[in-house]
């Protein structure tokens, strides 16, 4: 459904060039859900900006469906890390949630209909005549969600969105996310850089190496579903996949040290 | 202390202060007879006079209208293009000398070009008022619009919000804040110019009346139109704040919350 080939980025030119991605090559499918998982500063961000074309790569080409991704496409969505800053603040929840729609030229009524069904899935029926500013940091990562539902994206783009919240509600997030792609039938593409959260979330995951990023490797989750934050995680296969991104991660990072240092 | 009690110490100093300024003003002048500085008492007899309500229709109307139409154009002007130069880099560049040169003007002596060219009437001192109060709302929006979180500007773009969306439901609300500060400033020069223009070409306005007062030796009358100068600009402001208060309630809660 979406491939990404041999993307690269490269900030800035000739000598001031920073080399953000080197080359990615993996492929995300119809109702998969896919986690990105890389040591900090890895560009999980610039990939995810690429993917959406809200960045142009520098080499390589993102596809949709086939089509060449070079702007935003309409069947795409993005919840971003910093909640409170993608959320428009004079606008209430029902408004956040309800602007993204006026794209779709829907009638009043189906247009309504859309925005309830998406915070009452995110909890939050009780709050959509409040301002984003009234709620809490795990509430407003909801409304971003329910904006993003409502807009019924064939494709749902992810970038740390619970990084910024605390533990308990980042494993209520986590498992409303699980519960949502399965009511709403979203394709999912997560980037994280929690081993757990991506072992815990993902059918597959994509490890990435530090800047400049290829892909380390790609590993299949077998854990069985539904997932549940204390069953799954007990499970020896869980641990022993944590482990194996882990190590994956440890091995190419330690590598990258010790080359700077030679 | 009570965030209540707090609340109406701070109403209460603001009343009690002007009135005790007032009562000192009232007796240091009780009986004066320095023919500049009449006593309290017949500037205010004087102010009920003229000001309650004889001279309202033919000055103080045609004044105000002059100030309102004026600030009016030049907010609508200046958000307008405010809007456009904050959006394009290369706009801002071009228009850059031009802006500063004409900001950097002193206003009054704009008044001889209007007078030659515009006349004495009315279009005069709007146009004058609208001039000046252009420059502080239009660097203001130029800054708000250029300010606009780059998060909330990639959300509208990942949305495919249309540019009419972006531009009235996103920028012109994100810019806001900053909309208010310039507006502001420009209320108290729109005063400022409204006075000036009345004084120098005019057959009526407050401005006119406290030079015309003056003039004439008339020295309680022209005290009282500057006092009715002083209280119009405290009102105006005062009621700016209200409704700035009330508009951008989201913006004081959305900072507060930031702020934690």
């Amino acid at each position: 459904m979406l491939k990404v080939e041999h993307l690269a980025k490269t900030y800035g030119e000739g000598d001031r060039a920073v080399q953000a991605i080197g080359d990615l090559t993996f492929e995300v499918n119809e109702k998969e859900f896919v986690c990105i998982v890389g040591p900090s500063g890895c560009g999980k961000t610039t990939l995810l900006k690429c993917m959406s074309g809200l960045l142009a790569p520098t080499g390589g080409e993102v596809r949709l469906h086939g089509e060449l991704v070079d702007g935003p496409p309409e069947q795409m969505a993005l919840v971003f890390q910093e909640y409170s800053r993608s959320l428009f603040p004079w606008m209430t929840i029902r408004q956040n949630v309800a602007f993204p729609l006026r794209r779709k030229r829907l009638d009043k009524g189906a247009a309504a209909k859309l925005v309830e069904e998406a915070v009452e899935s995110v909890g939050l029926s009780g709050s959509v005549d409040r301002y984003p500013w009234e709620l809490s940091g795990g509430m407003q990562q909801r409304v971003a969600i329910a904006r993003a539902l409502a807009y019924q994206p064939e494709i749902l783009l992810m970038d740390e969105p619970f990084a910024s919240v605390d533990a308990q509600t980042r494993a209520d997030l986590e498992d409303l996310v699980l519960d949502l792609r399965g009511k709403y039938g979203v394709t999912i593409v997560f980037v994280t850089h929690d081993i757990d959260e991506s072992v815990y979330l993902g059918d597959r995951i994509v490890v990435l190496t530090p800047a400049p990023t290829h892909v380390q490797e790609i590993c299949e989750v077998g854990l069985p579903e539904p997932r549940d934050q204390v069953d799954t995680k007990e499970l020896p296969e869980f641990a022993r996949l944590r482990a194996h991104v882990y190590r994956s991660i440890k091995r190419r990072q330690s590598a990258a040290e010790e080359a700077v240092n030679a | 202390m009570s965030e209540r009690r707090q609340r109406w110490l701070g109403v209460g100093l603001e009343v009690t202060v002007p009135l005790l300024a007032l009562v000192l003003w009232g007796l240091l002048s009780a009986g004066s007879d320095t023919y500049y500085f009449p006593p309290l008492t017949d500037i205010l007899s004087t102010f009920a006079d003229t000001w309650l309500f004889e001279r309202v229709g033919s000055d103080v109307v045609p004044s105000l209208e002059r100030m309102g139409l004026g600030f009016a154009i030049a907010v609508v002007i200046a958000v307008t293009a405010g809007l456009l130069l904050g959006m394009s880099r290369r706009a801002r560049i071009a228009a850059a000398p031009i802006v500063e040169f004409l900001r950097a003007i002193p206003p009054p002596a704009l008044l001889p070009f209007a007078i030659l060219v515009i006349g004495v009437g009315s279009s005069m001192k709007v146009f004058i008022i609208a001039f000046v109060c252009i420059w502080p709302i239009l660097l203001n929006t130029i800054d708000g619009v250029r300010g606009i979180d780059p998060t909330l500007d990639d959300t509208t773009r990942v949305y495919g919000i249309s540019s009419r969306d972006r531009i009235w439901r996103v920028m012109l609300p994100a810019a806001t804040p900053q909309i208010f500060a310039g507006m502001r400033t420009s209320l108290s020069l729109a005063l400022i110019l409204m006075v000036i223009s009345e004084m120098v070409a005019s057959t009526n306005g407050i401005g006119y009346f406290v030079l015309q007062s003056q003039r004439t030796f008339a020295i309680p009358e022209m005290w009282s139109g500057i006092l009715l100068l002083g209280i119009l600009g405290y009102v105006l402001n005062g009621g700016f704040t209200l409704i700035e208060r009330r508009l951008l309630r989201w913006h004081r809660g959305a900072r507060a919350s930031a702020l934690g």
